[in-house]
C-alpha cells in the first residue's frame, strides 16, 4: 500500500514537472508551441511546376532545384521560419502534377507573397529543332520549335555583367555572362560539341532573351546573353539570376491567406473553449463518479500536460482543427475511465471488496478500451493521409490524444485509486465511490 | 431488455430520421465549397459599419467580378464566393471593398485551383471508403472468435450499417445548416464526417464487445440463453457508459461551438450532431439490428 501511494505520489510530483515545464518552455522560448499559418496569420502559396519536356529521371532534381531556389528567395526576404515543399499532387484528378508548397508566416498581404516569390527568374535553355523557324508572333508555342536542352538554371553558379567590346575598343554593349558549376560545364561542353550550327535559346521568364547560333564548343562553362539590354536592366538581371534561377517555370494554383488578427482571435477563443470545455466535463466527472470522479480528474489533467507537452517537442504544429481536435479529445479522453468506473460499480454491486471491484474493473474494461481505441487511430492515419496541412493537424492531435488518453487511464487511475485503498463496505466509501444510480 | 424487446419502434424511429435526413439532403441539397470546386473565399471585414450589399456588389461588378455570391457574416463582415481572380483583381481585392473610407480588412482569402479542387474531391471519396473499409475489416478481425451464433463479420457489417446511419444524419443536418446560414461542404466538414465515423464504431464497439464477454461466460458456464437476452444484457451493461460518454465529449465539443474559433463553428456543430447520431445508433440500431439478424438467421436453419 505505501508503495503504491509513493507511486501515485511521484505521478503527481512527475504532472508538476510537466506542467512547470510546459509553461516555461512557451514562455522562455526554448519549445514554444508552433501556430500554423491559420492561427499566426500568414499565406500559403501552392505552385505548379511546368515539366513538360523534362525527362522523367531529371524530374527530382528539377524540383530540388526549385525548392533550394525558393528557399534562398524567401530567406532573403527575412520571413521567419518559412516553409517550402515539393509535393507530388493530382493522382487522384487524373495526371500528377509536381507541386511546390510556400507558406510565408506572418505576410499577410497575398499579393505581396506573390510578388516575392515572382521576382525569381526563370531561366530556360533550349535548342531549335531542325527546320523551325518561329516569326516572332506572340501566340507562338515555343515548344513547336524548341526543345529542352540538356542544361537547365540549376546548372547556373552564377552570374555577371560585363560590356563587350566593340570595334574601336570602346566597351559598350551591356551583356549578362552566365558562369555554370562543374557539371553544368561539362554538360555545355558537350551539348555545344555536339550541336554546332544550331541556334540555342536562352529563355528568361518563358521569353527568348538571345537566340545565338552555336558557333564551336564552349568548354569553359561560360554563356553570354547579349540582347537589348541597358546596363541598368543587365545588372537587375545579373543579380537576381544570382539569388538563383529557376529551372522550370512554375504557376500558382492556390493560395490561402489568413490575417494576424483572425489568427490571434481564433487563437484566444480556442483557448477559452479548452478551458471551459475542460472545467464542464471535469465538474460532470465529479458530481457523476464522485472520488474516482476526482482520480479521473487528475488522470484527465495529467493526460492535458503530457499532450501539451508532446506538442511542444515533436513539435506538433498546431492549427484550428487541432485545437478543436485536442478539446474533442479532451470529452473523450474519460471515455477510458468511465468504462472503467462503470465495470467497478457492476463489480461491487455483485458483493466484491472495494479493492477487488477496482481490479475486476481495469482488467475487464481493457479490451473493450483496446478495440475501441484501435478503430479511433485507424480513423486518424487515414485522416492524416487525406487531409491538406490544416487536416493533417487535426489528425495528428487526435491520434496522440487517443494514445496517451489510453495510457493515462488504464496506468494513472488505475494507481491513484489503488493508493486511495480504500477498502471498507462502511457508509463513507460507499458514498464517496457512488454515484448517481444506486451501487 | 427494453430496447431489445421493443426494437421494432426504435427501428420505425431511425427510418424516420433517416427519412427526413435523405428528404433534407435532397430538396436542400449540398451545396461543395471552395475547396472542392475550385474558386475564390474571401472573408472580409469592416472597422464599425458595414458598407451595404448592394454597393459593394456594384463596386465588385466594377472591379470585373461575375458569378459571384456575397454574403454577410457576423456583424461588420462579409463572405464573398467568386470563380478564379486575376492578378489585378487580387490586388484590388482590399480596394472593391472599400468604398468612401470605410476601410475593409480582408481577413483571410482562399484561392483553390480547379486541378485542386477535383483531386480533394476524389481523396475524400476514397478517405470515407477507405475508414468505412479499414473499419469493416477490423471488427471481423477483433471479433474472430466470436462466430457463435452470428459470423464476425455480421457484427462488421451492422457496425457498417451504423455507420451508415451515422453519416446520414449529420449530412441531412448540415444540408438543412447551409439551407439557413449559407454553410458549405469543405475539407473540414469531411474531416468532421470521418471523426464522426471512427467516435461512432468506438461506440458500437463497446457494446458489442460486452455481448462478446457475455457470449463467452455463457459458454464457460454452459449456460443456455436466448442470444436477444445475451444482447440486451449487454446493452444494459454498457447503457451507463455510453450515455456518459457522449455527455463529455458533447459538453466539450459544445464550449468548442459556443466560445470557440469561427473557423471551426460549423465543425463542432456538425460534430456535435454525428456524436449525438452515433451514440443513439450504438443504442438504438446496432444490437437490435444483431439481435432480428440472429432470429432472421436462426429461423432459416
Amino acid at each position: 500500500m505505501l508503495q503504491k501511494r509513493l507511486i501515485a505520489l511521484v505521478i503527481l510530483l512527475v504532472g508538476a514537472g510537466i506542467g512547470w515545464w510546459v509553461y516555461s518552455a512557451e514562455v522562455s522560448g526554448s519549445h514554444p508551441f508552433k501556430l500554423g499559418l491559420d492561427l499566426s496569420g500568414g499565406t500559403q502559396l501552392v505552385y505548379r511546376a511546368e515539366l513538360s519536356g523534362i525527362p522523367g529521371e531529371d524530374v527530382r532534381d528539377s524540383m530540388d532545384a526549385l525548392r533550394d531556389t525558393i528557399e534562398r528567395r524567401v530567406n532573403l526576404f527575412g520571413v521567419s521560419e518559412p516553409i517550402v515543399q515539393t509535393q507530388r499532387g493530382g493522382t487522384f484528378a487524373g495526371e500528377t502534377e509536381e507541386r511546390l508548397l510556400v507558406e510565408l508566416p506572418g505576410i499577410t498581404d497575398t499579393q505581396e507573397a506573390i510578388r516575392l516569390i515572382g521576382q525569381t527568374p526563370v531561366l530556360e535553355f533550349r535548342l531549335m529543332k531542325e527546320g523551325g523557324q518561329p516569326t516572332g508572333a506572340p501566340e507562338e508555342n515555343v515548344n513547336d520549335f524548341f526543345e529542352p536542352a540538356a542544361i537547365t538554371g540549376k546548372d547556373l553558379q552564377g552570374a555577371k555583367l560585363e560590356f563587350l567590346q566593340t570595334m574601336g575598343g570602346v566597351p559598350n554593349e551591356p551583356v549578362v555572362v552566365l558562369d555554370f558549376n562543374s557539371e553544368g560545364a561539362r554538360t555545355f561542353a558537350e551539348l555545344t560539341g555536339d550541336n554546332v550550327g544550331r541556334l540555342f535559346g536562352i529563355f528568361l521568364d518563358g521569353t527568348a532573351i538571345s537566340i545565338p547560333v552555336i558557333q564551336e564548343a564552349i568548354p569553359d562553362g561560360t554563356a553570354v546573353i547579349s540582347g537589348s539590354f541597358t546596363a541598368e536592366s543587365a545588372r537587375e538581371l545579373a543579380r537576381n539570376l544570382n539569388y538563383g534561377a529557376l529551372p522550370v517555370p512554375i504557376e500558382l494554383i492556390a493560395t490561402q491567406t489568413v490575417s494576424g488578427t483572425l489568427g490571434a482571435e481564433a487563437v484566444g477563443k480556442g483557448i477559452v473553449a479548452g478551458i471551459w470545455g475542460v472545467a464542464a466535463v471535469a465538474l460532470f466527472m465529479i458530481i457523476w463518479y464522485r472520488l474516482p470522479g476526482i482520480v479521473a480528474v487528475c488522470a484527465l489533467f495529467l493526460y492535458m500536460l503530457v499532450v501539451l507537452a508532446l506538442f511542444q517537442l515533436i513539435p506538433v504544429t498546431l492549427t484550428a482543427a487541432g485545437i478543436a481536435a485536442f478539446i474533442l479529445s479532451v470529452g473523450m479522453a474519460v471515455d477510458a475511465n468511465v468504462l472503467i468506473f462503470e465495470r467497478m460499480k457492476e463489480e461491487l454491486r455483485l458483493g466484491k471488496s472495494t479493492r477487488e471491484a477496482i481490479g475486476e474493473g481495469f482488467s475487464r474494461a481493457w479490451p473493450s478500451i483496446r478495440d475501441s481505441n484501435i478503430s479511433s487511430i485507424i480513423t486518424a492515419i487515414i485522416l492524416f493521409w487525406f487531409g491538406t496541412s490544416l487536416i493533417k493537424g487535426f489528425a495528428l492531435v487526435f491520434a496522440i490524444g487517443v494514445l496517451v488518453s489510453m495510457l493515462s487511464a488504464i496506468t494513472v487511475s488505475r494507481t491513484f485509486m489503488l493508493a486511495l485503498g480504500i477498502d471498507a463496505k462502511a457508509g463513507l466509501s460507499k458514498l464517496l465511490f457512488g454515484s448517481g444510480t444506486q451501487v | 431488455m427494453m430496447i431489445i424487446r421493443h426494437r421494432n419502434i426504435f427501428f420505425a424511429i431511425t427510418g424516420v430520421l433517416l427519412l427526413a435526413a435523405v428528404i433534407s439532403i435532397f430538396t436542400l441539397g449540398l451545396s461543395l465549397g471552395t475547396d472542392f470546386t475550385g474558386g475564390v473565399l474571401v472573408e472580409v471585414s469592416y472597422e464599425s459599419t458595414r458598407t451595404s450589399v448592394e454597393v459593394v456588389s456594384d463596386s465588385l461588378r466594377g472591379f470585373g467580378l461575375e458569378g459571384f455570391s456575397l454574403r454577410e457574416s457576423g456583424d461588420l463582415g462579409y463572405t464573398l464566393r467568386a470563380g478564379a481572380l486575376t492578378d489585378e483583381q487580387r490586388g484590388f481585392l482590399a480596394a472593391m471593398f472599400t468604398i468612401g473610407d470605410n476601410d475593409a480588412r480582408i481577413d483571410q482569402l482562399t484561392e483553390v485551383g480547379p486541378i485542386i479542387g477535383v483531386e480533394l474531391r476524389n481523396k475524400a471519396l476514397i478517405a470515407l471508403a477507405l475508414v468505412l473499409t479499414a473499419i469493416l475489416f477490423f471488427i471481423a478481425f477483433a471479433f474472430r472468435k466470436v462466430s457463435k451464433p452470428i459470423s464476425s463479420w455480421i457484427y462488421g457489417l451492422i457496425a457498417l450499417v451504423t455507420l451508415a446511419f451515422d453519416v446520414l444524419i449529420p449530412v441531412g443536418f448540415f444540408a438543412f445548416l447551409g439551407y439557413l446560414t449559407g454553410a458549405q461542404v469543405d475539407v473540414l466538414f469531411v474531416t468532421a464526417v470521418l471523426t464522426i465515423l471512427g467516435y461512432s464504431v468506438h461506440d458500437t464497439i463497446v457494446v458489442f464487445d460486452r455481448t462478446r464477454e457475455n457470449l463467452r461466460l455463457n459458454e464457460e458456464r454452459n449456460k443456455k440463453e436466448e442470444f436477444g437476452d445475451t444482447a440486451g444484457r449487454a446493452l444494459g451493461q454498457t447503457f451507463v457508459r455510453s450515455m456518459t460518454t457522449s455527455l463529455t465529449t458533447a459538453l466539450a465539443l459544445a464550449a468548442l461551438f459556443l466560445l470557440g474559433p469561427e473557423s471551426t463553428r460549423d465543425f463542432a456543430l456538425t460534430l456535435l450532431v454525428g456524436i449525438i447520431a452515433g451514440t443513439y445508433s450504438s443504442i438504438f440500431l446496432a444490437t437490435p439490428l444483431l439481435v432480428s439478424v440472429e432470429r432472421y438467421l436462426g429461423k432459416r436453419k
